[in-house]
């Protein structure tokens, strides 16, 4: 007699194999090789075409004009990691350095505004994380409010660019590391790495770093798994929110001025970084290795605009868009021939 | 019985707004005992499971774990007090790697730093107690859903369990998957785990379970040692009446003879796509039930789908009525008159959000175009209608779709394809996940479908129900059609069997 249910099945193959491991691409690796090898393509050309573009310092130039975009990045990768948004971080910019500006004009001494303009940002991310997970409002809304907000605010305090004095301030903006005879990085690429090894580090070493990535994964189930999904949600965004006005103080530092209309579209070259550096936009998976490339692509077509100098520097936006369409589709085919 | 409960529930009272969900239950559970919750949809079985681990409160009654009286305010709470729950669907994170998935949350550390060597070799460890060897570090889903369900099982044991609920473990595992699952439970039921157990299958059931608690609308209608009960007694208990239902259909479906279903309606010839399914021949006739029988992932869905246009056929060609028919979409077979209702009734085929109105009339709206809306009154007619033909229930139709139970989800899903009434209806996996008495209905639905003319394609997993339905069983093994077996009185679930296992006999 065979019973219904369990039936003389065949043998199916089932990956029961353990132990030894064949060596195969992750497919998770796959965009962030991709952004990489775009990455080598890229200076290829470059060094290829135009003379002087392989010196060190072009290279680093990179790196110091880019900084405050690095860790606007790298904030903005927790955020998309857990497949939310965070449409604030220009704004943020803006009103970091104008209330940093305006604060420092009127005699406030550097050690109190710094503080205070890290903690703008911050408490403003605390909040739109607080409405995000208590009211259960969509993450892109959210933000948008927070993005009108800080700018809106930023205008209010001051429509026109501040210059900043500040001895601090200018210190920090001139502070140069070198490494011999023209070759330097500034205090503002420094300050970056810093931020994106301690972000690495906590993305996958700490517990707070995998919850985030099993939020991404799937929040219904990290719920059911006991994780702290509201509580990662919020820290998230007030990451993100103290990411942005760090960046904001290190724009002021790079541009030594506060205005109201500083980093415009900033959100969008952090989100397509954070997107052409592999991280999915749904979330879960990612890396800020990855975000590092993603941001470094966007500087190095600059790059290669002013080299070529006789090109508009809007088609730097519509380089980013190709690609960004390129990298889209790309993280569809992986994830769809991972399935 | 002397031994000491791990877990008392004594009349456990819960009220939903104009309901009463759970009427002074008692419920118990032994140490080292697998005990199956048995019950129709909307018996009470998922909200008793709800108030044990915390999700929802009581309104009455008293829960005992141990000697201490405990009251769970959440999920995590009763995790943490030894209540593991493994639910229907995997509840892990598909983009963690499986050792990840086990220990997340809690995580081996060593100052603020996870150790991941250590958490992939406890991992390793875990695994290897539910005889499985794989690569742990491996991400969950590269692996099939069986594994995940055992992933997801050594997630709940590593958290020093002393009670496992497993809600619905084997609905979506093939039989050999099912096989594999029982082990893992007979191995913790005699490391002393107490494991409560809820599923749909009757013979799943009888071959676990140790003792079983039959509710019934809410109330406790009594525990029973599973030897002790046999089957169609706990049908009986179960739905409150007997089972003259399912016997019935047998006699109205066998009574068709060959003859009187001739005209053929849907013919396949050799007709195939590279890595779903082999080229087949099939011809199906008017009036005719025609089964498909076969294992999980054995192509039965693929085929459908094929001759649905769901997807696209690379082999071979597909006749209606004797001509060629140019199924390219979906919509293409819905001109020619057949209607394919999906296995994934939550994914493909039910709005939750849609009232039960909405639901039905979206078929006929789509044949007939959104220019020419139904209107309301003709809407309503047919909706009564069909509520009342299927028992939908609760018979409202304007309650949201997403608040019925599966079995009515079902029967929803049912008349939406009913009411442009095809003239053949593909129906997969329709009683899948709900309870006896919606599934005697359903099945007793279409032989009165095909008495009544339609032709109907019966796809699923349950052998007997295939048996008892159809008049034509085609039996697919490795995704190919191996044999066509005339329904007859020779034929018998060992026999098919036989040709799933071995390929065709003859």
């Amino acid at each position: 007699m065979i019973d219904v249910t369990t039936p003389p099945a065949p043998q199916k193959n089932r990956p029961f194999l353990g132990g030894r491991r064949v060596y195969r691409p992750n497919a998770k690796h796959v965009p962030v090789l991709a952004t990489l090898a775009l990455l080598i393509v890229m200076y290829s050309i470059g060094v290829y075409n135009y003379d002087g573009f392989s010196d060190t310092q072009v290279l680093l130039n990179v790196f110091v004009d880019n900084a405050f975009l690095l860790v606007v990045a790298v904030g903005m990768t927790f955020v998309i990691l857990t497949g939310g948004i965070d449409l604030s971080v220009g704004a943020v910019i803006a009103l970091t350095t104008t209330v940093a500006a305006t604060l420092l004009a009127a005699g406030w001494p550097a050690g109190v505004v710094l503080p205070l303009v890290l903690l703008i940002g911050t408490v403003l991310g605390l909040g739109m994380g607080a409405v995000i997970h208590f009211f259960k409002v969509e993450p892109f809304i959210a933000t948008l409010a927070g993005m009108f907000l800080a700018r809106g605010l930023s205008l209010l305090i001051d429509r026109n660019s501040i210059p900043i004095t500040n001895d601090f301030w200018t210190q920090m903006a001139q502070k140069r590391f070198r490494f011999g005879e023209g070759i330097f990085i500034s205090l503002n690429v420094v300050i970056a790495l810093i931020v994106v090894l301690i972000a690495a580090l906590v993305l996958a070493w700490n517990r707070f770093g995998r919850n985030v990535y099993a939020i991404g994964g799937n929040a219904d189930s990290a719920l059911l798994m006991g994780l702290p999904v509201g509580r990662t949600r919020i820290a998230v965004y007030t990451l993100s929110g103290f990411c942005a006005s760090l960046g904001g103080v290190l724009y002021s530092f790079y541009t030594s001025s506060g205005y109201s209309l500083h980093g415009q579209g900033l959100e969008l070259d952090a989100i397509a970084a954070v997107v052409i550096g592999g991280v999915l936009l749904t979330g879960g998976s990612g890396y800020v290795l990855g975000t590092v490339l993603g941001v470094l692509v966007l500087g190095l077509i600059q790059t290669i605009i002013a080299f070529q100098g006789d090109l508009n520097s809007w088609w730097t936006r519509i380089v980013v868009g190709v690609l960004l369409f390129a990298f889209i589709v790309l993280q569809r085919l992986v994830t769809r021939k991972a399935k | 019985m002397a031994e000491q409960a791990v877990l008392r529930m004594t009349g456990i009272k819960k009220i939903f707004p104009g309901v009463v969900a759970l009427d002074g239950v008692d419920f118990r559970l032994l140490p080292g005992e697998i005990h199956a919750l048995m019950g129709e949809n909307g018996a009470g079985k998922s909200t008793l499971i709800k108030v044990l681990t915390g999700v929802y409160g009581i309104d009455g009654g008293e829960i005992h774990l141990g000697d201490a009286p405990v009251l769970f305010t959440g999920p995590l709470q009763a995790q943490q007090a030894g209540i593991s729950t493994v639910y229907q669907e995997v509840n892990l994170c598909p983009n963690l790697s499986v050792a990840e998935n086990i220990f997340i949350g809690r995580e081996p550390r060593r100052f603020g730093r996870i150790q991941w060597s250590e958490m992939r070799r406890r991992a390793h460890g875990l695994l290897a107690r539910l005889d499985l060897d794989i690569d742990v570090s491996a991400q969950l889903d590269s692996f099939s859903l069986a594994i995940q369900q055992m992933v997801a099982i050594a997630r709940a044991i590593d958290i020093q369990a002393r009670v496992l609920i497993l809600d619905e473990p084997t609905s979506s595992l093939d039989a050999s998957e099912v096989d594999q699952l029982f082990a893992v439970m007979r191995r913790l039921r005699d490391d002393g785990v107490a494991i409560l157990f809820v599923s749909h299958f009757l013979d799943q059931v009888y071959e676990i379970a140790d003792r079983m608690t039959v509710l019934r609308n809410g109330g406790l209608i009594g525990e029973f040692r599973t030897a002790e009960l046999p089957q169609m007694q706990l049908v009986a208990k179960m739905i409150g009446k007997e089972l003259e239902a399912l016997e019935k259909i047998e006699e109205q479906t066998k009574d068709v003879t060959v003859a009187e279903r001739r005209t053929p309606i849907l013919e396949a010839r050799e007709l195939g796509r590279t890595g779903a399914i082999a080229p087949f021949n099939l011809t199906i006739h008017q009036g005719e039930v025609v089964g498909l029988a076969g294992l999980l992932g054995s192509g039965r869905t693929e085929l459908a789908r094929l001759l649905f246009g769901a997807d696209r056929p690379d082999h071979g060609e597909l006749l209606v009525d004797g001509k060629a028919a140019a199924i390219k979409a979906p919509r293409d077979a819905m001109a020619n008159g057949i209607a394919f209702s999906s296995e994934n009734r939550r994914t493909e085929g039910i709005i939750g959000e849609l009232t039960v109105r909405e639901n039905i009339i979206l078929a006929l709206q789509a044949a007939r175009g959104w220019t020419r809306p139904i209107p309301r009154r003709r809407q309503d007619e047919l909706v009564d209608k069909y509520i009342k033909a299927l028992q939908i229930r609760p018979a409202d139709p304007e309650r949201q779709v997403r608040d019925l139970s599966g079995g009515n989800q079902q029967k929803v899903l049912l008349a939406r394809w009913l009411i442009v009434e095809p003239r053949l209806l593909i129906i997969d996996e329709p009683t899948r996940g709900i309870d006896v008495g919606a599934k005697a209905e359903i099945q007793r639905l279409v032989a009165q479908l095909a008495d009544g003319g339609m032709a109907v394609l019966f796809v699923s997993a349950e052998l007997e129900e295939v048996l008892r339905l159809s008049h034509k069983i085609e039996v697919l093994r490795d995704r190919r059609l191996v044999e066509e077996l005339e329904n007859g009185d020779d034929v018998d679930a060992d026999r098919i069997m036989q040709t799933i296992a071995s390929g065709a006999t003859s």
